[in-house]
């Protein structure tokens, strides 16, 4: 049997592999939404554009400048990422030419609201709105738990599975979980 | 040329501290905190790619930021010493990062203020993760200081073992005084005096004695290493040597 949570989180899963428009795609908007298709390779039912990797796609002339944005420095997805963007755009034999802005930083105030509401979905406490503690044994504010919505939780650890989320634990339901760390 | 020696210094500065965090991969005190030492590798490796990339554009004899990291020899590296030490065990390893997390957070804020804007651009993004890497060093100094005996008596050690190599942070070098000058390197005094704010304050709620300024150890910046970088560069490189040129 499955719980909700596994079916909501397939349903999610599988809306974001919907098969590429026969389509070739006439201007930037268009290849905005085709690229739309690209999630991320750890976080599968958010992609490119809610995360706010993809930056802007804008036409030269002669072939899009795809303006892409790193998480962190070192995050090895940014590679899968730019390669999945190759991979689709060459399927429409479409110019094209990547380039990796770091200015301005990436922030996780440009994960839009749609991309937040499925990463709780998913499981993942998405980033706080509130004020950011810069105090020392302070946490990072109040993180509610993606399952049952307590406030009522504690930070485990700073770094998690990846560089961009750190580790809590539901003191309510008992369940651990990852949070999106304010960046 | 000092444009490409900075920017060396920078970039090296970060692999070294990414290989030597990488070690303790599988080797952590507990599985939280194994976490927490390969991700802030993560981030300085990420950050020494960014770097060698731009290196390898101002240099125009074709050599690829791999290069840069695989191909050189002790005497090439410009990263500072204090990086380079081995990780002893995990106060040590703390409190090495927190001296370079504290120096880190105001010289990439000076550094985003950069002329230069490909450097300003590096720092501006590597910033706000040092800032969070800061934050994680510095309760580690707190709870292991004001921990148990033990853990106390080995983070005091570690911090005066490794004072002396805390000096060559802010003396700079002809290659860095050239970049002053141009408004495209920090000025370290003033990087001096909040370094020193940040280690009072963590120092005196973890009850950690600062050591007394004395002599200070120099030369990484200009190639003038401890014997531990050859140790590093020979396990780092091994592969590169044996099958130039190897991809994955």
């Amino acid at each position: 049997m499955k719980n909700p949570i596994t079916k909501l989180v397939e349903s999610i899963g599988n809306e974001q592999k919907s098969p590429l428009p026969e389509k070739k795609p006439e201007n930037a908007n268009e290849v905005i939404q085709l690229l739309s298709q690209i999630t991320d390779p750890e976080i599968p039912v958010i992609n490119i554009h809610e995360l706010g990797i993809l930056r802007n796609v804008t036409w030269n002339n002669t072939y899009y400048e795809v303006t892409i944005t790193p998480t962190y420095v070192g995050c090895p997805a940014m590679g899968m990422i730019e390669m999945s963007i190759r991979q689709v755009l060459d399927q429409y034999s479409i110019p094209y030419k990547i380039i990796t802005s770091l200015h301005p930083s990436w922030t996780t105030d440009w994960i839009t609201d749609i991309g937040k509401f499925k990463l709780k979905e998913y499981g993942i406490a998405p980033p706080s709105t509130q004020k950011r503690i810069q105090n020392l044994f302070e946490g990072q504010g109040i993180v509610e738990c993606p399952r049952c919505n307590s406030a009522n939780t504690i930070l485990i650890s700073e770094f998690a599975s990846t560089a961009c989320k750190s580790l809590y634990k539901c003191n309510e339901c008992l369940e651990p979980f990852d949070y999106f760390k304010c960046h | 040329m000092s444009l490409k020696n900075y920017t060396l210094f920078l970039a090296d500065t970060s692999l070294i501290l990414g290989q030597r965090l990488g070690e303790w991969c599988g080797h952590g005190p507990v599985l939280e905190q194994d976490i927490a030492l390969t991700n802030i590798a993560l981030d300085y490796v990420g950050r020494a790619r960014l770097l060698y990339q731009y290196v390898s554009e101002l240099d125009a004899n074709g050599k690829s930021e791999d290069n840069y990291a695989m191909m050189r020899e002790e005497r090439e590296f410009k990263n500072l010493l204090l990086v380079e030490h081995p990780n002893i065990d995990f106060g040590f390893t703390v409190a090495r990062q927190f001296l370079i997390d504290a120096f880190f957070v105001p010289y990439l804020e000076e550094l985003s203020k950069s002329k230069n804007e490909r450097l300003s651009h590096i720092a501006d993004k590597a910033l706000k993760e040092s800032q969070y890497h800061l934050r994680w060093s510095s309760e580690w100094m707190i709870r292991l200081g004001d921990g148990t005996e033990e853990s106390h008596k080995r983070i005091q050690s570690a911090v005066n073992s490794l004072w002396e190599f805390s000096g060559e942070l802010f003396s700079p070098v002809p290659y860095e005084k050239e970049m002053l000058l141009e408004g495209i390197a920090p000025d370290v005094e003033n990087i001096l005096t909040r370094w020193n704010q940040s280690v009072n304050s963590v120092f005196s709620e973890a009850t950690i004695i600062k050591p007394k300024d004395s002599w200070f150890q120099k030369g990484g910046k200009e190639g003038v290493h401890t014997e531990h970088l050859g140790y590093i560069l020979s396990d780092m490189q091994y592969l590169q040597r044996t099958y130039p040129g190897q991809d994955w």
